[in-house]
């Protein structure tokens, strides 16, 4: 566990150093530098001091003391210029070291997530998600920025003293140590007992963020059911657990600071009066001056030992932030660090032209895609056309290991016919739309597309040749122009306006305040589901694929508006490969073949009328008699 | 904005107060305890005796004792009072918003209430600790370190007066410089943290056009930004760091230099500044300069939780649109509803009606099937009869009683809805039944499930009624959670039933039973039925047909099959192939 927590920590510090390779080095310097020359001072002090003492004893005049005075002065003048130099330069530096490292980290953290396989969004908590870049940043910001140069700075002075302290005396430096062990203890105690508290109080966090979020989303049922008294008790339950956590935590991290200043008073005392001790027996002193125990050994040593734990103090203070800069450190790379969803598909999309019968590559548009296959073993390339035929061979799949949610799955596609899948909530239809686009990778048989294995392709080019409008509509901050381009980048308003008009959603959006250049903030939160969904099939109709997925897409758009909508989608589904999921039996009816799926496999297949005649389930589905979801 | 935050104090006021009192004698005793350390110094160096030293020792020890209470009693009540604070604000926000109406409720959405009741709320809490404690502390300390070092120092301690102004206006005009900053450079990391959560949701969407690149640019753009902002506030922020240095600095050198030469010229004077006086008084300094560094880092944080305080008053100070009348009837007649010259907008600023010139009346046990297309307000219209929202003009009366002449609770309780986007809550299917009747027997909670056709499933279940139902009925199906929410709604026995599409997901079969039941069994109860499907209503008394917030027609379904178009088109559109199937 130690050992983990360091290999973090140095893991930290050569990533900073990697994005700063001279800035961080110099700004150590500079910290350095600081705090020496912030402890220095005191032997330059001790040495006025010493130097006012002696006049005093010996009644000197100011003009005859005061030359060795004012030179020590000077000295400190100088280092004092030095200090504020270093300490602002580190300052600086230290600001932008720390933003710079947040930048870079919140990218690679991103960037690095933008590549995850769709694994990763569907098993983890979008709070947790969150989390990486809110909480765990800001601890990160923590302890970059503050606590490893407080620690550093204080370290170095501590060390520094310390030497200054045996120069001294050395019997009296182990009573210091005694006492910082003591306050070590002391700070691993209530430090500790603060540290869990806050993991406690994080805990406490959580579940009541639960609970109010399930209230807040049911926040209209229980309003129509009078509820409000019995969501408010739920509440207040939690609410007192989170305030017993929090009150508790702060109460510790509270402690400490009076008592380790106290504990370093008593140590004060301690050494003047055992201090007093060796002045009165005299007592035979070792140290690094081979001064002889006198006043002019205790009276500084009791100075040093001030600062000595009141460095000590500081670093104590640090204690919880590192902790949890730590934690948070620890997830911030283990999101870097998750393995990027992995592409061995070498076969190309390009655009092509026939030439003599004959496909080849081509620079400018043509309409016309075609694979590009280069064979390994003969270094020579073919080329394919983009036609959409799409067939599986025995597919097996499975989320979890030992839980396999799909058998056996035979079926082809072929340019241009429509499929449907059909059957109840965990049958294995998204799942099998899933496997198409590779979000997910089969386990056993085979899916191939042009009659090229999708394995082969580029992950990138597959999913090109793929439309996808899905049921839960995902639109993003910006005008709903730019929502409908989110399909094709370089589509002109003329192209996103005539999508628009395919998928039947330019007349809402023409009432719309400000039309197509109406802004829609979060989840188009202003939209109704059905008009979410018209836009996401207008951004799939930009896009242009040979190839769509429709999964449940015109669920939410009621059957007089679907009816509507249905003649945009036959425009847009002519000359398509089209795979159909929904649960409304009218939207499927005219497939060219319907799949029935049942527990991950296939139950009965053929067209509307054939499954009719059948009398199986699709028949019962159909005639009402069985339960659809 | 104050005002409304420590009104939320309540019991803590006592923790509040004795807070800064024990900091107060805390500081007291940190002064003085450098004080009496002087004199123990000043002792040593004139060789006194060991037992002067062990006095001196125990009046210390007993001074670091009473410190070391003071202080970690401080340390215990201002914990228990800013907890407390925290506690009771998010208990008054969370009350809050208990009374919302409905159109409260749509004004601010889930994720934000959320990001208020936790992050505000612990900005705020640490805040207020840094006020009770810090904010005392402080100035407390730089005026007692004041004292102390005349009274050490006499006129050396002069160097403070020139020497304080100068940090506290590098201070002040650092502060005034950041804070501004700092809520610019908030507010984008607010907008960057909503950026994250639409690329996170819509992971599906980015991975399938393959715009991984174009979601990193954006990212980054923003994120740089972020940067920019932040870094700027900072770099100026540290500035902070140097100007506190530099005064010390010059005090220290002022202390040495000046303070020798007092020492050497005025020895001998009675009451002159000995050595012991000029390292106190150079201690006292470097606690004055500290505190009002803190200080300066404590406004900095108290202004910037204050956006969060804002954003908490927000919450807090939102007044539900809806009010219960002075003198509320208390008693629902009977189940007739009437709506007269109603017209509805969901906001004042809105530019078009959501329902217009409604002239309905529906007589007590009548039951009432509603058809209309995506956004021809057929849920807004039956929101008004149990007053989630206030008619724009005229009126909707319930039992001959205008329904803003009942107290609400008792309207609603009347009134079961069966709302579209229909909610189970984590518990067990009991648990979730009760929530129509909390005292409903296990007899009345099956026969409301008969009636719902939901006891077939839950029979089926092992733990059947105790089955425990996660968060947003995930564990069951989509037709099940509708026939659950359908028996939640008998349970209250209402004189007026609103089914808001709740069969969609239900099988034809099942769906027919259920009216067949409700007919059968709860006649006298008005039911309005909005449906999808023709088949759902075309049994009803009659049907309303709905087109763009306007009565479309009325009539039974014979009747708009004969003469309504849009009841046509739709009829037809859900039975063209499937017709002879029928019957």
């Amino acid at each position: 566990m130690k050992t983990k927590k360091k290999g973090i920590l140095r893991r930290l510090f050569k990533t900073v150093l990697s994005f700063y390779p001279v800035l961080l080095p110099v700004a150590i310097a500079c910290i350095t530098l600081t705090a020496i020359v912030g402890a220095v001072p005191a032997i330059f002090m001790q040495r006025v001091i010493a130097n006012i003492e002696e006049a005093v004893k010996g009644a000197l005049t100011w003009e005859q003391a005061g030359g060795p005075i004012l030179n020590d002065l000077y000295i400190l003048i100088a280092l004092y210029v030095v200090s504020i130099i270093t300490g602002t330069i580190f300052g600086q530096l230290m600001t932008i070291i720390t933003q710079g490292t947040l930048e870079k980290l919140r990218d690679k953290m991103f960037n690095g997530m933008q590549k995850l396989p769709i694994r990763f969004f569907d098993t983890t908590g979008h709070g947790d998600i969150m989390s990486y870049y809110t909480n765990d940043i800001d601890t990160l910001r923590q302890l970059i920025s503050q606590s490893c140069p407080q620690i550093l700075i204080s370290g170095i002075t501590v060390l520094s003293v310390l030497f200054i302290m045996l120069y001294y005396c050395l019997w009296l430096t182990l009573i210091v140590l005694a006492g910082t062990a003591v306050m070590m203890l002391v700070t691993k105690r209530i430090g500790g007992g603060s540290a869990r508290y806050f993991v406690k109080q994080q805990a406490a966090i959580a579940d009541e963020e639960g609970y109010v979020e399930e209230m807040l989303v049911g926040q209209k049922v229980i309003k129509t059911f009078c509820h409000e008294e019995e969501a408010q008790a739920g509440f207040d339950a939690v609410n007192e657990r989170l305030y017993d956590a929090s009150r508790r935590a702060n109460r510790y991290a509270n402690m400490l600071a009076p008592a380790l200043f106290n504990i370093g008073n008593v140590l004060y005392v301690v050494l003047a009066v055992v201090g007093g001790l060796f002045l009165t027996f005299n007592v035979f002193n070792v140290s690094f001056s081979g001064m002889a125990i006198s006043i002019s050994v205790v009276v500084p040593f009791l100075n040093m030992a001030k600062q000595f734990t009141g460095n000590i103090n500081q670093v104590s203070q640090q204690v919880n932030s590192v902790v949890m800069g730590i934690a948070g450190t620890e997830r911030v790379f283990d999101l870097i660090d998750r393995p990027p969803e992995v592409d061995d598909g070498y076969v190309k999309l390009v655009r092509a032209r026939e030439e003599d019968g004959r496909i080849v590559e081509s620079k400018e548009r043509t309409g016309m895609w075609a694979w590009k296959h280069p064979h390994q073993a003969d270094g020579s390339v073919t080329y394919t056309k983009l036609q959409g035929d799409v067939r599986m061979f025995d597919v097996d799949f499975e989320y979890e290991p030992g839980k396999p949610v799909l058998h056996n799955i035979s079926l082809y596609a072929k340019p241009g016919q429509k499929v449907a899948f059909v059957g109840a909530t965990g049958a294995g239809k998204t799942t099998i739309t899933n496997l198409l686009n590779r979000f997910y990778d089969i386990a056993d048989g085979k899916i191939r597309y042009d009659g090229i294995n999708i394995n082969k392709i580029k992950k990138a080019d597959l999913r090109h040749s793929l439309g996808m409008v899905l049921q839960d509509t995902n639109l993003f901050t910006g005008t709903v122009m730019e929502n409908i381009r989110y399909g094709r980048l370089d589509a002109t308003d003329e192209q996103c306006i005539a999508a628009a008009k395919l998928a039947g959603a330019d007349d809402f959006i023409t009432r719309l305040p400000e039309g197509y250049n109406t802004f829609i903030t979060g989840n188009g939160a202003s939209l109704s589901q059905g008009q979410r969904q018209l836009l996401s099939i207008a951004r799939v109709a930009v896009a242009d694929p040979p190839v769509m997925i429709l999964d449940e897409a015109t669920s939410s758009i009621d059957t007089r508006t679907e009816a509507i909508v249905q003649r945009g989608m036959d425009a847009l589904m002519k000359g398509r490969t089209v795979f159909v999921i929904a649960h409304r039996l009218s939207t499927v009816k005219n497939s060219d073949v319907i799949i029935v799926l049942d527990h991950g496999r296939i139950i009965e297949r053929g067209t509307h009328e054939q499954l009719l005649e059948q009398k199986g389930q699709y028949y019962q589905l159909y005639t009402g008699a069985f339960e659809f979801e | 904005m104050v005002k409304e935050i420590v009104h939320s104090l309540r019991e803590y006021k006592r923790q509040s107060i004795l807070t800064p009192v024990l900091v107060t004698f805390e500081v007291l005793f940190e002064v003085l305890i450098p004080f009496v350390i002087a004199m123990l110094v000043n002792r040593i160096e004139a060789g006194c005796e060991l037992d002067v030293i062990l006095k001196f020792g125990a009046v210390l020890v007993a001074m670091a004792a009473a410190s070391l209470v003071f202080g970690v009693c401080s340390g215990a009540q201002c914990a228990a009072a800013s907890s407390g604070l925290a506690k009771n604000l998010r208990k008054d926000m969370f009350y809050k918003i208990q009374s919302y109406s409905f159109s409260n409720i749509d004004k601010f959405n889930v994720s934000s209430l959320i990001t208020r009741m936790t992050t505000d709320v612990t900005n705020v809490q640490f805040a207020y600790m840094l006020i009770i404690r810090l904010v005392v502390r402080s100035p407390l300390m730089l005026v007692c370190s004041f004292i102390m070092a005349f009274v050490m120092g006499g006129s050396l301690a002069w160097v403070f007066v020139a020497v304080v102004p100068v940090l506290a206006v590098g201070l002040i005009i650092i502060v005034a410089k950041t804070i501004p900053l700092f809520h610019r450079a908030f507010r984008k990391y607010d907008n960057l943290n909503s950026s994250i959560q639409e690329n996170v949701k819509a992971a599906r969407e980015v991975k399938s056009y393959v715009r991984e690149d174009y979601e990193q640019g954006k990212f980054g753009k923003a994120s740089h930004d972020l940067r920019k902002d932040f870094q700027k506030a900072e770099r100026i922020l540290a500035f902070n760091q140097p100007i506190m240095q530099f005064c010390l600095y010059v005090v220290m050198v002022v202390v040495l230099s000046f303070g020798s030469y007092l020492v050497i010229t005025n020895t001998g004077v009675k009451g002159a500044i000995g050595v012991g006086e000029l390292s106190s008084i150079l201690t006292y300094g470097f606690m004055m300069l500290n505190s009002l560094m803190m200080l300066s880092m404590a406004f900095t944080m108290i202004a910037m939780a204050g956006e969060s305080g804002r954003r908490i008053v927000e919450v807090l100070s939102e007044e539900s649109s809806l009010k219960n009348p002075e003198n509320p009837v208390t008693e629902v007649k009977d189940g007739s509803i009437d709506f007269d010259g109603v017209s509805f907008k969901y906001s004042a600023a809105a530019e078009r009606c959501a329902l217009s010139d409604i002239d309905l009346h529906i007589k007590s046990g009548e039951t009432i099937g509603i058809i209309g297309g995506t956004g021809s307000s057929k849920s807004t219209l039956v929101q008004l009869v149990s007053r989630l929202y206030d008619v724009t003009e005229g009126s909707v009366k319930v039992g001959g009683v205008d329904v803003r002449d009942y107290d609400m609770e008792v309207l609603r309780n009347s009134v079961a809805m069966v709302l579209q986007k229909n909610v189970l809550f984590s518990g067990t299917i009991k648990e979730n039944l009760r929530w129509g009747d909390k005292d409903a027997t296990d007899e009345e909670i099956k026969e409301a499930c008969r009636l719902a056709c939901a006891d077939e499933f839950i029979e089926r279940f092992p733990d059947k009624y105790d089955t425990f139902i996660e968060q947003g009925g995930a564990n069951v199906s989509g037709g099940q959670k509708q026939r659950l929410c359908i028996a939640r709604a008998l349970l209250k026995k209402p004189k007026i039933l609103i089914l808001d599409d709740s069969t969609s997901a239900v099988d034809t079969h099942t769906d027919a039973k259920i009216r067949k039941a409700m007919r059968e069994f709860i006649p006298a109860t008005t039911k309005i039925i909005i449906a999808q499907r023709t088949a759902s209503v075309e049994d009803a008394d009659r049907i309303i047909v709905m087109d763009g917030g306007r009565i479309n027609d009325i009539g039974t379904h014979a009747e708009l099959i004969k003469r309504n178009a849009i009841y046509r088109e739709v009829y037809t559109s859900q039975n063209k192939e499937g017709h002879d199937l029928e019957d």
